[in-house]
């Protein structure tokens, strides 16, 4: 079916058709620096705060500036709303706005889009006195309609020109008028998020974006046939919308903390942006370190010497970071990693997600270092993750990561406004007095703990060190020492286990199919289980929060259905690969794990794609994995 | 010397410390070795000062000289090789009430640790840091560092150290923001305890490189400048480092103004002469721990900065 070409003369003089759903997916992209990213986060807010459900992922390309015009310079934002809760980016897009032709191929090439997807174009570029850019017009036009989109050309340019001269600077502001036609979005909520959006800016700067939104409105009323509707169903209770890195850093907030340190990386960078502008306010410091290792370092001489401190990185920083780890280990300094995970090994995929750093945040290091690794899934467990990470380090003197990832960093999602408490802040420092013939780490027998004794304490001057040492901090190399302490640095977690809850499952108790997940995929899992359980298969999902230690009860739990298998977004053989044998195939990380601590033979169906599962193919991995374990029954 | 402390300092601490209230382990470094007497100056610095023991932290690397905390009875943490700075960064930034003291040796500090180094010049917080430099990695047995003299024979250059040597000085006097760099030898007890009162009562970062000998691998490195005086030059000053017990045994003098930058580089650039002294100073540079000092707040205070933080993104 060939695609339908609208032109760009008023067409419309019925009233357009309303278009019902229950949900749909929207994709704004363009060239970087057009401001994609900043219309989709907008329409994002603005649906949230009308009552819609939503995700929202930005679309990023790896380069600041990428060469204009191109497939994968793809720079935006894709938004999907819903009348109900979205909880995970879900499969293809149904409308797209495109700034030129090259990015929206990039899109389609990707199979980003659904076949029947409503596009928006901007079609200047197919009259640009350029011959190499009209016939590269033509070119993707023509590659496109191997599709049955629906493509309608906009004169974004042209129309865009009778407000400012220069009409790169504000196409996002008309096409977010276009979006709030199409979906009726409240134009007061629009104005208001456009006032925050530009607050650094003049007054000068919102009167145009205003005129431009407006020029939009008008121009999609006067030309489009249709609107969609997607109910809105406003929340009973408050609600905030927030990205995850939003999140974390609130959660630092929240958790009293008052030393933060971190280099630049993408995808952490961004809970460093946002505390940098409020920390102060809080009694917080933010040190931008001289590298990764500085951060660490300097995070720990914090933390030593007072209230719990934390460091913000994703995973080539985490890789420098592990050295110093160590050291907090063996001397017991309560510390927060937070590990916004991307693509790797190296650099990787450097603006993409992947949940790779499982296992090199519970065992990168030499010798044993016995740590806490919690997976937020969700945009309201990033904050509520750093107040636990914050309560479990200080309580047990021991090193937290929260590893979140790149589809929570820049996803958006409204959640329930935290109820804060006092209670998640650190307490004041307490620099009374040692007692009498106090231990530098005066363990508890039984459960490894002791209480920590910090600088500006009388009487409990101790050198803390990283080398084996006793109770007293005194360098020890016995090997009965080493047995002990080694024994108490790990009796911590056995500790912890013991008050954690077992995993609630998603679905039935029992059945064919136990999927089992941890991290930022929850939300697309369950939508796969739950597309599985509607055609009437027997499947089920539970999440995990905590992978070191791991939550209690698996093993019985997996012993109720016929095939437990996780889905990750990281890499391991697919069976039937060449040369890939039950011996030595390599399976997803979790899976490793579930598999050596319960004995199960626990499947895995993981992929890297750069890019969030989508719950459609979630659900086909479910599909063919309950016929196999049907098969194998 | 107090600070404006994040806490209060307590007024009637009528304590009097005395030298073996500084006293840690029995040190275990090789008999004759320069840290000892490097030891003795700062434990002697403590007393003369009278630092609270609890409210003093001396943060180290790994290495010889960074067995340091372990020999006092103050705070003390033994951490990473090159690492000590960034630790001493958090801790200072963090409890700006803290006197800090950070021991580093020549791997430590100049090569494995050289970016920190570089970095917390510029940062310039208000700490004393200690170059215990004796040219040679000890504790790992004899391998060459990046103060080893060219030439000199070690385990992993056994024809000679391929190049000539870092110059610690001329790094330090280089860095922007650089506020204090002297430089005294461990052989000289009153010139080194001279050159630690002074660091210590400078508001910044303070570096100090102490040339030391090792008995073990670097035997006869200083000898004929210990035997000898003549060939040591003093950098004197009425705002530099004063010792007048000196004067009979070191005539070499130079008049040199702490404040003079481009003089100080000069002076440091000259490996020809072995200089003690102050070679600069200014107390007028940014302070990173100054510029970054917040304001306790309190948690009610917080509750209602967090309900305002979080009504940005209320739906």
């Amino acid at each position: 079916m060939t695609a339908v070409i609208v032109g760009a003369e008023p067409q419309s003089l019925h009233a357009p058709t309303v278009i019902q759903r229950p949900e749909h997916t929207i994709e704004i992209v363009s060239d970087a620096g057009e401001g994609a990213q900043k219309c989709g986060q907008i329409f994002g807010a603005v649906s949230a705060k009308m009552g819609n459900g939503v995700w929202t992922v930005e679309i990023i390309p790896a380069e600041i500036q990428p060469p204009p015009r191109t497939a994968d310079g793809a720079s935006g934002n894709r938004i999907r709303i819903g009348t109900n809760a979205i909880t995970n980016w879900g499969d293809e897009t149904n409308l797209v706005v495109a700034f030129n032709e090259q990015v929206l191929l990039g899109r389609h090439r990707l199979g980003a889009l659904a076949s029947d997807a409503i596009v928006l174009l901007e079609n200047s570029w197919a009259t640009n006195p350029n011959p190499e850019t009209r016939a590269a017009w033509d070119k993707a036009l023509a590659e496109l309609s191997a599709q049955s989109y629906r493509i309608i050309e906009v004169p974004m340019e042209q129309q865009c020109l009778t407000v400012d001269e220069n009409p790169r600077k504000g196409k996002n502001m008309f096409v977010l008028g276009m979006l709030a036609y199409i979906y009726n979005r409240s134009v007061e909520r629009i104005e208001e998020q456009i006032a925050y959006a530009f607050r650094k800016k003049s007054q000068e700067v919102y009167d145009k974006n205003i005129s431009l939104l407006r020029l939009g409105m008008e121009w999609a009323a006067a030309n489009l046939d249709f609107r969609i509707e997607v109910p809105t169903n406003p929340p009973a209770e408050a609600l905030v919308v927030m990205n995850g890195n939003e999140a974390l850093g609130m959660g630092a907030l929240a958790s009293g903390m008052e030393f933060g340190a971190m280099y630049p990386i993408t995808h952490a960078t961004s809970v460093s942006h946002y505390l940098a502008e409020v920390f102060s306010k809080f009694g917080g410091i933010l040190h931008q370190a001289e590298d990764e290792i500085a951060a660490v370092g300097s995070a720990i001489g914090a933390s030593y010497s007072g209230k719990v401190a934390f460091t913000i990185t994703s995973g080539p920083g985490f890789a420098l970071k592990t050295e110093f780890i160590g050291l907090a280990v063996m001397t017991e300094t309560p510390l927060v990693i937070i590990d916004v995970q991307r693509g790797g090994p190296s650099t990787g995929l450097p603006t993409k997600v992947e949940q790779s750093d499982l296992l090199a945040a519970m065992f990168a290091e030499p010798g044993d270092a016995p740590r806490v690794v919690i997976a937020p899934s969700t945009i309201e467990e990033c904050f509520h993750a750093v107040v636990t990470a914050r309560q479990i380090a200080e309580t047990f003197r021991m090193v937290v990561m929260v590893l979140s990832d790149a589809n929570l960093s820049t996803g958006v999602q409204p959640f329930p406004r935290p109820q804060l408490k006092k209670e998640w802040f650190a307490p004041e420092l307490d620099l009374a007095p040692v007692k009498e013939g106090q231990r530098a780490y005066e363990w508890d027998d039984q459960m490894g703990t002791s209480t920590r004794v910090i600088p500006g304490q009388p009487g409990g001057m101790f050198t803390v060190t990283g080398l084996s040492h006793d109770e007293r901090s005194k360098v020890a190399y016995g090997a009965g020492i080493h047995q002990h302490s080694t024994t108490m640095r790990s009796r911590k977690l056995a500790v912890l286990q013991q008050t954690l809850l077992r995993p609630t499952i998603h679905g039935d108790q029992d059945g064919d199919l136990l999927v089992v997940g941890w991290g930022s995929t929850k939300g697309a899992i369950e939508e796969g289980v739950d597309r599985a359980r509607a055609e009437g298969l027997r499947a089920s999902s539970v999440h995990l929060t905590f992978l070191s230690p791991l939550q209690p009860g698996l093993k019985e739990m997996f012993s109720k259905f016929k095939k437990v298998m996780t889905v990750e977004i990281n890499y391991s053989d697919q069976v039937g690969d060449p040369f890939i044998t039950e011996e030595n195939r390599r399976r997803g990380q979790l899976a490793m794990l579930l598999r050596a601590q319960t004995l199960c033979d626990v499947d895995c169906w993981t992929r890297v794609p750069g890019e969030p599962l989508r719950p459609g193919f979630i659900h086909k991995a479910i599909r063919d994995a309950v016929a196999a374990a049907g098969a194998r029954s | 010397m107090t600070y404006c402390a994040i806490l209060p300092v307590l007024d009637d601490d009528d304590r009097e410390f005395a030298l073996d209230d500084y006293e840690g382990a029995q040190a275990r470094w090789c008999p004759g070795c320069g840290d000892h007497s490097i030891l003795t100056a700062v434990e002697k610095l403590l007393v003369a000062e009278q630092l609270k023991p609890e409210q003093t932290m001396f943060v180290s690397g790994i290495g010889c000289s960074s067995r340091f905390p372990h020999y006092l009875k103050t705070y003390g943490f033994h951490g990473l090789h090159g690492r000590a700075l960034p630790v001493a960064t958090g801790i200072k930034l963090h409890r700006p009430d803290l006197d800090v003291f950070v021991v580093m040796g020549d791997g430590d500090c100049c090569s494995i640790g050289a970016a920190h180094w570089i970095h917390a010049i510029r940062y310039n917080m208000n700490m004393v840091a200690l170059l215990l430099d004796n040219s040679i990695y000890g504790l790992t047995k004899k391998q060459t560092s990046p103060t080893t003299p060219q030439g000199f024979k070690t385990n992993t250059q056994p024809f000679g150290s391929f190049l000539p040597p870092l110059n610690p000085l001329t790094t330090t006097l280089g860095t922007t923001n650089v506020s204090f760099v002297a430089q005294t030898a461990e052989w000289v007890p009153a010139h080194l305890y001279a050159t630690l009162r002074a660091a210590y009562r400078h508001p910044g970062f303070s570096f100090v490189r102490i040339l030391q000998r090792c008995p073990m691998y670097t035997q006869g490195m200083y000898e004929e400048a210990v035997k000898n005086p003549a060939m040591m030059e003093l950098l004197v000053h009425d705002d530099g480092v004063t010792a007048p017990e000196l004067d009979r045994v070191y005539k070499n003098r130079v008049q040199h103004d702490p404040s003079d930058l481009d003089a100080a580089r000069r002076l440091a650039e000259d490996m020809g002469h072995i200089r003690l002294g102050l070679f600069y100073k200014n107390e007028g540079r940014a302070r990173y721990d100054l510029i970054r000092k917040v304001q306790k707040v309190s948690a009610s205070d917080r509750m209602k900065l967090l309900d305002a933080e979080l009504d940005h993104y209320a739906v």
